[in-house]
């Protein structure tokens, strides 16, 4: 199948490649960029694993193709840590918070929160619930994930993390 | 002392050992995207297969024509079953003791069983293939409901058994019938029931489902044909017993045979089976001398591999008018799809159903297990359980409800009544097993006491009659569950796979500057193996447990293990890491006695090494030990520092619970909420509670997902109608309740650390306690039980049903 030429930009990074106009980006993110920290759950936009940043948006990457994103600017979960290498205050919430177990949907939950923070600094827990909806997670039963966005909202903003009662 | 010295709990606190909920280790990597999955791995030249699948449900098939797929750009090959009948892998042996087709030899007996193997360049052009392999079937009449399987006039749908009146678990009644299971005494039974004052009897289903971790399954295969060796990287629970059998099934050295489980996204036993896509793969990879890639899609992990529960369990209990229970009787029908491959020890076809007694002291119990075949797909794994036990637990706590209802007892009262009591154990059940410990009234009572449980009666009380009066149209049930598991498989007595005892292992080598590593036959699928068991070295020997590195998965480097499934990690291979760590701390005591001039029995363990009783100041710590280990052993001894343990457990382990789950259910709508659910579990010993409250978040949250809708369904005609996450219910953040927690610790007698596994208690206890809320909050209509699961528009048919809506 001809191949078409695409350039993006994939954290901080310009890239190029040769795909198909079937290829999805995931793929190319995964395959062509080998970057995987980007997973594939469920290829049906349901679970999330594959969500990135896109332009300023959270997208499921197993549904959109290549081409689509091509001039875009993109986030993915290997983008995330801070500029000297050390745990971004998300990633550092997930693991204090024991935000995640297995793994799989961490990088596409991490993205999502991401996102969410941007668009809002201080979520409340059902917003925050509301937010990460699209993102399935098998190990977690979510609720240390929420306090692991929690976690994070707090230190972004400077201000002491208090959790929750239970 | 000057200020400077570390206090003991300063000492202790720097060990990071048991009971401290130390962060994980494994998540700088997943947080960073770094996790090493297998769809993650690449190999040089690496093929993708992917399969061609039945439409059909039952269909012969008359002839598979692949020249249009082998014109496909990219494809390379096109594997069938007379592909695989040159090297004998047509069909391939269940752990369950049945054979199952690889791929479809004359005939297809489910939806989407695989029929052709694609070997393509990459994933796209593998599905350019499967869409130009020709296949023509002859369709013939589906069996999908379990209780017709053995009519008279039901189709044969296993040829390959014809004339076989026994099978791996003895007879065979009929052409559908894999076994019959029973267990108990069946004439005590009978009396019992004879004389009882009060009986019950319901028919309760436990529907099909599916464990669904978030990564697939999936396998890399590369073989090379000038070592001879086969290196499988795959999403394997079990990967030791993954290597034998391929070694016994493709006739190839064990020693030849390298698998490797990386990172797993999640199993929740979906990744303990052998699948044809693996032994496609490793076909494909010896076929074409190059590695070759199988990932499943979601639509094939919900449809094709793997389903779990489908159990159909008639129930009756004998009592005394006053609430005592006299007697237990179950038959259950166990629909096992098309081939029996459950995922059970060998000889147990039911799995560990048989603790279906639960927490309750029967004096006689009789259980009868039916195994039947219909067109659906083969598995029956246990779905973050052990082996069935969360069948009997949904079983017994739904039939302890009934009971009180028709008693008109309290459901919990009816429990403490019942409940073995603390001074009965070991307790020796019916069904035959020793329950290790527990102390079941102290734990009911306390989430009695914690949740307000006699107030939130009283509301109830209050709200039924409110409804009565028209003044509202919700109702509220209370779900109790009381649940006994039964974990840690286990004792070589009574459990192996395919003859190898379910023993687990643990090889620690320390190195010279107190660090080390330790090898494990467990493998983890997230539940932080890399931390815990680095937590119960460090109390054993002293040596932070930052300072240990624990390795799982790789056959070359890991001591056998039979894996991770079946809460047995902590109870087996958890045990085997203590008792190498004591066999570590045993030779350290002689290399200190040596360096520090004293006989060994002066010598005692003090938080981070040995010091001489009643000299205080003479002491040496493990970490100069270590490094001891390599210069100045005492003579004659061996230098260096590691020791192996293989641990066959002398006993199961029995973690318990109490749940209570509050909902409330608009009878107009069927639309409920978890007003509140609060869970205490007794794990014995506490290794990371961290981890603990984690773990039981999540078994909580499949086990609301399993009760309130997660369904494998079939049509009347064969068709799987749950095949996306759109029908197959995965709760989000948003439906997922809010989860209680709480504890008490009531250690195992028999483990070394007095740990008894936790995973899957959750699970177990939490399915009939969400029922049971359900079915609670419909009782005072007249219903005695309403099957899962409770979704919406199942409640509102009950309510429907029941006569609350017009």
């Amino acid at each position: 199948m001809a191949k078409t030429h695409v350039t993006m930009k994939v954290n901080g990074a310009e890239v190029e490649g040769l795909v198909e106009p079937r290829t999805l980006l995931v793929h190319f993110i995964r395959e062509n960029l080998q970057m995987t920290g980007t997973h594939i759950g469920c290829e049906t936009t349901h679970c999330g694993a594959c969500t990135v940043d896109i332009d300023g948006m959270s997208v499921k990457s197993c549904t959109m193709f290549a081409v689509q994103a091509e001039g875009s600017d993109i986030t993915t979960v290997e983008g995330m840590a801070n500029a000297d290498g050390t745990l971004s205050a998300l990633q550092e919430g997930f693991r204090m918070m024991h935000g995640l177990q297995c793994g799989f949907c961490t990088p596409g939950m991490i993205m999502r929160a991401h996102r969410l923070l941007k668009e809002n600094a201080s979520p409340s827990e059902q917003e925050i619930r509301m937010g990460i909806s699209g993102n399935i997670c098998r190990c977690t039963g979510y609720q240390n994930i929420v306090k692991a966005i929690q976690y994070a909202a707090a230190k972004i903003n400077g201000v002491e993390f208090r959790e929750a009662a239970e | 002392m000057n200020d400077m010295t570390p206090t003991r709990e300063q000492r202790s606190a720097a060990l990071e050992g048991m009971g401290c909920k130390r962060k994980r280790v494994e998540d700088i990597r997943f947080t960073q995207g770094k996790g090493n999955y297998v769809d993650d791995v690449k190999l040089p030249g690496m093929l993708h297969g992917d399969f061609v699948r039945s439409p059909h449900p039952h269909a012969r098939v008359k002839k598979i024509d692949d020249s249009e797929a082998l014109k496909v750009p990219g494809v390379l090959a096109v594997i069938t079953a007379e592909t695989l009948k040159t090297v004998n892998l047509a069909w391939m042996p269940t752990l369950a003791g049945d054979v199952q087709m690889v791929l479809a030899d004359g005939k297809v007996l489910f939806q989407n069983q695989e029929v052709a193997f694609v070997v393509a360049t990459d994933r796209y052009a593998a599905d350019d293939g499967i869409n130009k392999v020709v296949v023509e079937y002859e369709p013939l009449p589906p069996l999908v409901d379990p209780f017709k399987s053995m009519d008279k006039d039901a189709p044969v749908l296993r040829e390959d058994l014809a004339g076989k009146t026994s099978g791996a678990h003895g007879p065979r009644k009929h052409h559908n019938h894999i076994f019959e299971w029973t267990v108990g005494d069946k004439d005590l039974t009978d009396a019992a029931f004879n004389k009882a004052d009060v009986k019950i009897k319901e028919m309760i289903s436990y529907h099909r489902t599916h464990p669904s971790p978030l990564e697939t399954c999936q396998c890399v295969c590369s073989f090379d044909k000038i070592k001879g060796e086969l290196t499988i990287y795959g999403t394997f629970q079990a990967p030791h017993v993954i290597r034998t059998v391929v070694s016994l099934i493709a006739k190839l050295p064990e020693q030849k045979i390298h698998v490797i489980a990386p990172d797993i996204g999640g199993g929740f036993g979906n990744k303990v089976g052998a699948y044809p896509g693996y032994i496609c793969a490793a076909v494909a990879s010896i076929v074409t001398g190059k590695p070759v890639k199988w990932v499943e899609d979601r639509i094939e992990n919900l449809t094709a591999t793997s389903f779990a529960r489908d159990y159909h369990m008639t129930t009756e209990v004998a009592a005394t008018k006053d609430g005592k229970v006299t007697g237990l009787r179950v038959h259950v029908l166990a629909d096992h799809g098309a081939f029996d491959a459950c995922a059970d020890p060998s000889k147990w076809p039911a799995g560990f159903f048989n603790i279906v007694t639960g927490s309750y002291d029967f004096p006689t119990a009789h259980l009868a297990v039916d195994g039947v075949y219909t067109n659906k797909a083969p598995g029956g794994v246990a779905y973050r359980c052990s082996f069935r036990v969360t069948e009997a637990a949904y079983c017994i706590e739904r039939a302890m409800d009934i009971l009180a209802q028709k008693l008109n007892m309290d459901p919990a009262e009816l429990r403490l009544k019942n409940f073995i009591k603390p001074e009965q154990f070991p307790y020796h059940s019916a069904l035959g097993w020793e329950y290790d410990s527990g102390d079941y009234h102290t734990a009911m009572r306390k989430m009695m006491e914690t949740t307000g449980y006699a107030a939130l009666r009283k509301e109830q009380t209050e709200k039924r009659a409110a409804f009565a009066r028209g003044e509202t149209r919700e109702i509220m049930g209370l779900g109790v569950s009381f649940f006994t598991e039964i974990v840690g498989a286990g004792p070589s007595k009574n459990c192996d796979i395919l003859g190898i005892a379910m023993f687990d292992s643990c090889e620690i080598r320390m190195h010279p500057t107190g660090a080390g590593i330790a090898r494990v036959g467990s493998k983890s699928q997230g539940q932080g193996h890399e931390t815990t068991w680095a937590q119960i070295i460090a109390t054993e020997i002293g040596i932070p447990a930052d300072n240990i590195m624990v390795e799982e998965g790789n056959t070359d480097t890991a001591p056998y293990g039979l894996g991770t499934y079946g809460s047995r990690s902590t109870p087996v291979a958890g045990a085997a890491i203590a008792m190498a760590a004591r066999k570590i701390k045993a030779k350290a005591q002689m290399i200190a006695a040596y360096k520090l001039e004293v006989h060994e029995d002066d010598l005692e363990f003090d938080i981070d090494g040995f010091r001489v009783k009643g000299l205080p100041e003479k002491f040496m710590s493990m970490k100069d030990i270590c490094w001891a280990a390599y210069n100045s052993v005492p003579p004659g001894m061996e230098p260096g520092l590691e020791a192996v343990s293989y641990y066959d457990p002398p006993n199961m382990t029995y973690p318990f619970g109490a749940y209570l789950c509050v909902m409330d259910i608009d009878v107009d709508t069927g639309v409920y909420k978890v007003r509140r659910f609060y869970a205490l579990d007794d794990c014995g010993t506490r290794i990371n509670p961290m981890i603990i409250e984690g773990q039981v978040h999540g078994g909580l949250t499949e086990a609301f997902a399993i009760a309130m809708g997660q369904e494998i369904r079939y049509d009347e005609v064969g068709n799987v109608v749950t095949g996306s996450f759109m029908d197959f219910f995965m709760p989000t953040a948003v439906e997922t309740p809010h989860w209680e927690t709480d504890f008490t610790v009531t250690p195992s007698p028999h483990h070394p650390i007095g740990a008894k596994g936790v995973g899957e208690s959750p699970n177990v206890g939490g399915v009939p306690a969400f029922s049971n809320a359900v079915n609670d909050a419909f009782s005072f209509l007249g219903s005695t039980h309403i099957q899962m699961p409770h979704d919406f528009w199942r409640n509102w048919k009950a309510a429907k049903a029941l006569g609350a809506v017009a």
